[in-house]
């Protein structure tokens, strides 16, 4: 594995809340083009984790590199334009905001840094066709309308998918994407993630270990905030000590 | 593809004349009507009085309702600006077109400065660090040897128009308010509807989600927060005009208070919710003087009842109704 293969990488990452270590030495590298997925049982210190890689906490100790370059001590908002953007746990979608809209701020971002409070928003309706293609591609076409709170939890997911894909990103990080789902559900956003990673990059938080065994190509296994074993699922399911401290206690 | 994206932005805004959708265009239209024939009817002061908070309650909604900032420290650029127009009219002999502008750049100032420190907390603790820097604001007007501490800036003159048009009398000086007034809301009007604008709303939505779509939005924060004060300052500034005063009344926190009233009858979520709720508060306040210290009762009842009964205020259920933003 060459340096230019990895695209993400974490070195000695930790994060200390008072009196308490969430996450504790992690290293991780993520493979340019995988879908490499991060599991582990509650409280493993996951989301704290995901977190720490998108800047939205700052890491007590340990370097992040994207790309080679290091981000350690970026904004969050400097990293999406780096082209690595993240998703949330609780679907974020900017609620009283039309479909068509959620989509069309994530475009909007091409214009740079514009603070042109004086122009008329009708200069946004140049990216109505892209928007609508993206909302198309995640199935929502007959929702353009409808103000995004709206929308089942499922379809908010989709949404919210679409705004994030709107951004072109190299790499996408996702939050526990199938949380809360019904199973039809589970199996829609799988294909829809399966069909995105195509020249992507992605990495996901799941806590679930079945979800992400047909779907990932790396699984990373945390346990009390620290890296408890690396590999494909074969590898990962068979490991004694992933079986103990959390496969076991689901499956048996 | 096009025939598909023309026909749906005709349904989802409706017919579009000068940049706005018709209905806002009529509203305007006849906001603007009313105002022009209402001074031959109505007492001219009390209706500048009604201009200059429609323009602060809209001003302050903007960083409320667009902004999802609730800032309890209004009244610091309001009473701010009125400050400095009417020691610029009074003392310096400044045009009133100076005054005010003089007036509204100092509270975009002060909304700089505070605004630089009150975006960094959120919440209650926003509301909480723009009410204390109002607070201090009110102890400079009341100690600083210019404000005339208890007595305020009195008789404050209304100079020459540019230096050449005497605009003093009463009925004359109201178009030169209306003017300015129109003036502000227009104003407001586009940035609320402006690529800056809907950014806004983003971020006022989803806060984190705007950031990992790459939105510094601390900057866009400020950005708003400043355009607020500076149009607050441009309505106190206006009003210590009308009334030729400058008092402690304009930066008291109880005036912070009464421009939230506004903003939430009138509706928050609405653009010319404000203007309404100004104008009911401003109404109570005159006509039922004459119950005393009964009009914060009624005040306070008229809020409850709103609450209660329509959160999203007087416009906004009227626009739910008519399922057209007001």
């Amino acid at each position: 594995m060459t340096q230019a293969d990895i695209i993400l990488s974490a070195r000695g990452l930790s994060k200390r809340f008072a009196g308490l270590i969430a996450v504790k030495d992690v290293d991780l590298d993520v493979r340019r083009g995988s879908i490499h997925a991060m599991i582990g049982p509650n409280g493993a210190g996951k989301t704290t984790c995901f977190n720490l890689l998108t800047k939205f906490l700052q890491p007590s100790a340990g370097t992040i590199t994207l790309n080679g370059r290091d981000i350690t001590s970026m904004a969050a908002s400097d990293i999406a334009r780096l082209g690595m953007v993240r998703s949330f746990q609780i679907s974020a979608v900017f609620p009283r905001l039309t479909v068509l809209e959620n989509v069309r701020v994530a475009l909007q971002r091409r214009r740079g840094d514009n603070f042109d409070f004086w122009r008329s928003q009708t200069v946004l309706n140049q990216f109505d066709d892209e928007a609508l293609r993206r909302i198309e591609e995640v199935g929502l076409s007959d929702f353009v309308d409808e103000t995004a709170g709206e929308l089942s939890y499922g379809r908010k997911r989709a949404l919210e998918i679409a705004t994030t894909l709107a951004l072109e990103p190299e790499m996408l990080l996702l939050d526990e994407p199938m949380a809360g789902m019904a199973q039809e559900d589970v199996e829609r956003i799988s294909a829809l993630i399966r069909r995105i990673s195509a020249n992507r990059t992605i990495l996901m938080v799941e806590h679930n270990l079945s979800v992400v065994a047909n779907l990932s190509d790396t699984i990373t296994v945390l346990a009390r905030g620290q890296v408890l074993a690396e590999g494909d699922y074969e590898t990962v399911s068979k490991d004694q000590r992933v079986i103990d401290a959390y496969i076991g206690a689901g499956h048996d | 593809m096009t025939d598909q994206t023309l026909e749906r932005t005709g349904t989802a805004t409706g017919e579009r004349s000068m940049g706005m959708p018709r209905h806002h265009l009529v509203i305007f239209a006849g906001l603007l009507m009313f105002f022009l024939v209402a001074p031959f009817f109505l007492y001219p002061v009390f209706l500048m009085k009604v201009l200059c908070f429609a323009l602060f309650a809209c001003a302050f909604n903007l960083l409320l309702g667009y902004g999802g900032l609730l800032s309890f420290g209004h009244a610091a650029y309001f009473g701010g600006a009125a400050y400095v127009s009417a020691h610029a009219a009074k003392a310096w002999g400044v045009t009133p077109e100076l005054s005010v502008l003089l007036g509204t750049g100092s509270a975009a100032l002060l909304g700089l400065v505070i605004g630089l420190l009150a975006i960094r907390r959120q919440g209650i603790y926003f509301a909480m660090v723009t009410l204390a820097f109002a607070q201090m604001v009110f102890f400079f007007a009341l100690q600083a040897p210019f404000t005339g501490g208890e007595d305020g800036i009195q008789a404050v003159p209304r100079n020459m128009l540019f230096g050449i048009f005497d605009i003093a009398q009463d009925r004359v000086f109201y178009f030169f308010v209306l003017a300015i007034v129109f003036g502000g809301l227009l104003i407001l009007y586009r940035i609320i509807h402006s690529p800056f604008g809907q950014v806004l709303k983003a971020i006022r939505e989803n806060e984190p989600r705007s950031i990992s779509l790459g939105y510094q939005v601390n900057r866009y924060k400020l950005a708003v927060f400043v355009m607020s004060a500076a149009l607050a300052g441009t309505a106190g500034a206006t009003k210590a005009l009308v009334f030729q005063l400058a008092s402690l009344t304009d930066v008291h926190w109880t005036m912070s208070g009464e421009v939230v009233l506004m903003a939430l009858i009138g509706g928050m979520h609405t653009v010319f919710g404000p203007i309404v709720g100004a104008a009911v508060i401003v109404t109570m306040q005159n006509y039922f003087a004459g119950f005393g210290a009964w009009v914060t009762v009624l005040q306070g009842t008229i809020f409850v009842i709103a609450v209660l009964l329509f959160r999203e205020g007087v416009l906004g259920v009227i626009g739910r109704w008519l399922k057209k933003p007001m």
